[in-house]
């Protein structure tokens, strides 16, 4: 088994990276294709925010801001609670392609595992037969 | 941390769920909470050796853990550590991509008929 921790596209637009670059980085632009509603505070450290039908909403923080050709945010991974601190970086390159784009989109980070889960799964599960043990011979000293 | 460590963390839930016996007592206890294994068997059709097997496969594997309950009886509780790896993976395929850029050149393409009408 392979755990994806990148997932990478490119795909050929037919616009210009300016017109490309206000879809992704507006808040206009971001509700009209990703999320229906969105917010965004466009500078590196900047938050932005998207929301779905469904009341689903994600939380955005902006990391780089290179107009035309670079736009990258970290968000969290979906599925995982709210106040879980893993996030995944996705980053949009643009590069002029004839008259249009070339867009790549990179995710990565999904495969990222900080030491205090890592703990949690196996100490965890070792405190748990540590302390039953512990009653055990607690028991059997008793005298039973 | 090696690649290796956090495969083998999700492949243990993956494994753990494949079977409909553990994965209707990884149900039980979430949904009702932790429980002796004698708990399980009374809430499952289940005979209680083999909830005990289960529960012994699912502790070993990280997924619930054992704690001292009442009258000295061993409780399992889930352990949502290995579960949040197995969520993981499963976000990196539930993401998708490649409807958003699809939807991304639809409206650019929409927006470029309208600019080109007006």
């Amino acid at each position: 088994m392979a755990f994806p921790d990148r997932i990478e596209r490119t795909v050929e637009i037919a616009q210009p990276p300016a017109k490309v670059w206000a879809a992704l980085t507006t808040a206009e632009g971001l509700s009209a294709w990703f999320g229906k509603d969105a917010k965004i505070d466009l500078r590196p450290g900047g938050s932005a925010w998207m929301r779905w039908d469904g009341g689903y909403t994600a939380d955005m923080r902006v990391e780089r801001v290179e107009e035309p050709t670079v736009f990258g945010f970290t968000w969290h991974i979906f599925g995982l609670p709210e106040d879980d601190p893993r996030r995944t970086y996705v980053e949009f390159t643009l590069e002029p392609a004839g008259a249009g784009t070339r867009l790549t989109v990179v995710e990565s980070g999904f495969a990222q595992l900080p030491e205090d889960a890592y703990r949690t799964a196996y100490d965890g599960n070792t405190q748990g037969w540590a302390s039953e043990l512990g009653e055990l011979v607690d028991y059997l000293d008793a005298g039973h | 941390m090696p690649a290796t460590d956090i495969e083998a963390i999700a492949e243990q839930v993956f494994v753990a769920l494949a079977d409909p016996s553990r994965r209707t007592i990884l149900a039980a206890l979430a949904s009702g909470g932790p429980a002796t294994a004698t708990d399980l068997a009374g809430q499952l059709p289940i005979t209680r050796q083999a909830v005990a097997k289960h529960l012994a496969l699912l502790a070993e594997a990280g997924l619930v853990t054992a704690e001292p309950g009442e009258r000295r009886r061993v409780r399992y509780r889930l352990s949502s550590a290995p579960m949040r790896v197995a969520q993981q993976f499963l976000a990196a395929l539930a993401r998708d991509w490649d409807g958003q850029l699809g939807a991304l050149k639809d409206h650019l393409d929409q927006h470029a008929g309208k600019s080109q009408e007006g």
